[in-house]
């Protein structure tokens, strides 16, 4: 299923919660799309669900309008997550699975499969108030993927989650992916972004100010980070032409410069210094290029 | 099967099988059985104790045999003793509880009965009422026996002067079908103004925990907010309507055993003796008319608040709409022909309640009952455009505000541009 947005705008009176949105998502896909809290996240997404109409634009799934009739092939894992506190896990789970168009019997099978899969059968029976907070998301995945959806958008889904249990849906994630659905994925942790996702956008006041494939959006940040450690004084380095940025650590600097040439000349001026135990160029992290971008809006 | 059927099933097996639903219909139900088996309850209870004996001291020697008599023919669980051992003696075998209590006998100068009644306690006054009632008839006879007068004498100077209603209206309900039609109307509306603020209220709480849970997110994206609401409301209504049919069968049953002890008395006065089929089959109507209107009021306003304890804050508007309706029918039970009572039954938020009191009451011609349910079903279904319009952005809204001002920011969200 391919996900395209075309001028997507949405206004609340006065307030242009998104402004003139494009994009394409392929199938078979993680498409990160991030930005800072208000960037008009959720928005989207409820307009992609089709919850909220689009005051500008249009939403299309292979070429066809979101609406109820397509709910059965889309799943949604909300950031506030939301199950009935007061229902077992299994008949919460059926009965939202059969909204979502399944029957009743694939449902409990499925049910049972991901239960074994997430390590936790033994959940059936148990009202989702009794379960602790990492478990309620597991289930709360759970009820966003029990229909085999072809479109499946997940906002923060490793919240809350242990080391562990973040392997274990990640690792469920990107089978989705190669089962051919089309995810769209929202995160404030980079690290998660970087490592499952090919394309990103990063939105700041309703506006795409990122977009496009993540190697490509490393490559024209342009700017590089260095890091140094070594035995004698570097914060001179701040002054040194084309480092934007410098952050002291235990054992050395981590430097922001603006080109590949400028670490050859550092090199030379720290050469014959004193003895350096490390000196390594690296590509900017995800983390470096959201700060940068969707900071911005901050200052 | 159809998603809204599944929202409709799942609401009503859900709240089935609550604990609280469970318990209430129980609790109700036995309270039923206790309310219909008055009688048998209160024969029960005194199967257990023996007739009370009552220790006659009569010192004219004349008065203990009439009105043992008269004691005999109106009350037989009271039974009269001559003694003639003394007060003293008396007294003790009161304390000893051989008797309920002693009843001293004298003449008085003018040859009629006076009499000292003592007894342990002052608490049992249905003895003494009968006593003093057997001892005035008794006095009654005595006196008109001094002064010759007959007994035909006697009986026309006691019988109640002869005094006949009728209303000029045809078809007006006569002053014995009236009463009857009054206690019937009275339970009725009892029953609509517990159920429509019982079940509107329920709707409303689901609604905000749907919302304040975030289900409603994962909801909302797989089947509309306007299907859903109707759901609910239509699942809420049938729980509604499936406790309604087992209070009236447990009723009903607990009627139909319990027949032959009933007449008269309490049930009577009740206006249960003959059921009028047209007053019930109203009484049904505008119940279900009035759940929907408030239903789907409650459901909107359930929409508005994130958290589950501003339901309440909420929905008081609401409420006091069906007291100020239930208040004006109790003042419409005594004058059901007052020109207010007329107009506010028009008023769709008072029709349910109002309305239905005049058409128990009185003989209305058809067209009023048309005009005012035809009145009260275009407010639903205008109610039910303009709350699923509200509901829809309602649902998608947090935040800590929950004032009448968020409306406006509801329509706004579910409008389509």
């Amino acid at each position: 299923m391919v996900l395209k947005l075309e001028n997507v705008t949405k206004k609340f009176g006065e307030f242009t919660a998104v402004n003139d949105l494009s994009l394409a998502i392929p199938e078979r896909e993680i498409f990160g799309f991030l930005g800072a809290n208000g960037a008009g996240k959720t928005t989207t997404f409820r307009m992609i669900l089709g919850l909220l109409d689009p005051t500008d634009g249009k939403i299309t799934l292979d070429g066809k309008k979101v609406d109820y009739t397509t709910s059965p092939i889309i799943g949604y894992l909300p950031e506030e997550r939301g199950l009935y506190p007061k229902l077992r896990v299994k008949d919460q789970i059926v009965y939202l699975a059969r909204l979502r168009g399944m029957n009743k019997h694939d449902a409990l099978k499925e049910l049972e499969y991901w239960l074994e899969r997430f390590k936790v059968p033994e959940y059936l029976d148990k009202k989702v108030e009794e379960l602790s907070k990492g478990n309620q998301q597991k289930i709360q995945f759970l009820a966003a993927v029990i229909h085999k959806p072809k479109l499946l958008i997940l906002d923060e889904p490793f919240s809350g989650l242990d080391p562990v249990n973040v392997e274990l849906l990640k690792e469920a994630v990107l089978d989705l992916k190669e089962a051919g659905t089309t995810i769209v994925f929202s995160s404030h942790r980079m690290e998660h972004v970087e490592e499952m996702c090919e394309h990103l956008c990063i939105m700041q006041k309703g506006k795409p100010i990122v977009h496009g494939a993540l190697k490509d959006i490393k490559r024209s940040f342009g700017k590089k980070n260095l890091v140094i450690h070594a035995d004698f004084d570097l914060s001179y380095l701040h002054r040194f032409h084309g480092v934007t940025n410098t952050k002291r650590t235990a054992e050395g600097v981590h430097l922001q410069i603006t080109g590949e040439e400028i670490a050859g000349e550092i090199l030379q001026d720290i050469v014959g210094k004193g003895f350096i135990r490390k000196f390594v160029l690296e590509e900017p992290s995800l983390n470096d290029i959201f700060i940068e971008k969707a900071g911005a809006s901050y200052e | 099967m159809n998603n809204f059927f599944i929202i409709l099933f799942h609401t009503y097996l859900t709240k089935l099988k609550t604990k609280s639903f469970l318990v209430t219909t129980i609790v109700t139900a036995v309270l039923l059985i206790g309310l219909t088996n008055i009688p048998r309850i209160i024969e029960f209870f005194d199967k257990d104790g023996d007739a009370e004996k009552v220790a006659v001291i009569d010192t004219s020697g004349q008065l203990f045999e009439p009105l043992q008599e008269q004691i005999k023919a109106s009350n037989g669980d009271i039974e009269l003793v001559h003694f003639t051992d003394g007060l003293e003696e008396a007294e003790k075998q009161v304390e000893a509880e051989e008797f309920t209590g002693v009843l001293e006998l004298t003449l008085t100068d003018d040859q009629l009965p006076a009499a000292a009644y003592k007894s342990m306690s002052m608490a049992d006054s249905m003895v003494v009422t009968e006593l003093q009632s057997g001892l005035q008839q008794l006095k009654t006879m005595m006196a008109s026996a001094q002064i010759n007068l007959t007994q035909e004498q006697l009986a026309q100077l006691y019988e109640p002067v002869p005094f006949d209603r009728a209303a000029l209206e045809e078809n007006a309900k006569t002053e014995e079908e009236l009463n009857q039609a009054r206690g019937l109307v009275y339970v009725l509306l009892f029953i609509i103004y517990f159920a429509v603020i019982m079940y509107a209220s329920m709707i409303a709480t689901e609604v905000a925990t749907e919302k304040s849970s975030r289900v409603m997110e994962i909801l909302i994206s797989s089947v509309s907010p306007i299907k859903q609401m109707f759901a609910k409301i239509l699942g809420v209504g049938l729980l509604s309507l499936t406790q309604m049919a087992a209070f009236l069968l447990v009723g009903y049953i607990s009627i139909k055993q319990n027949l032959e002890s009933m007449e008269g008395g309490f049930f009577e006065f009740f206006g249960f003796g003959n059921i009028p089929g047209a007053t019930i089959a109203y009484g049904v109507i505008f119940f279900i008319l009035g759940y929907f209107l408030y239903a789907t009021l409650a459901a909107f306003l359930g929409s508005l608040v994130s958290r589950i304890e501003d339901v309440n804050q909420m929905i008081t508007p609401m409420t006091m709409l069906v007291v100020a309706g239930f208040m004006i029918a109790m003042v419409g039970l005594s004058t059901p022909e007052a020109g207010f009572i007329t107009i506010t039954s028009y008023i769709p938020f008072f029709t349910p309640m109002i309305m239905f009191l005049r058409v128990g009451m009185l003989n209305l011609p058809f067209w009023e009952i048309g005009l005012s349910i035809g009145i009260l079903v275009g407010t639903i279904i205008i109610l039910a455009i303009f709350g699923a319009r509200v509901y829809r952005g309602g649902v998608l809204m947090y935040g800590k505000s929950n004032s009448f001002k968020d409306i406006k920011t509801a329509l706004q969200l579910s409008k389509k541009e």
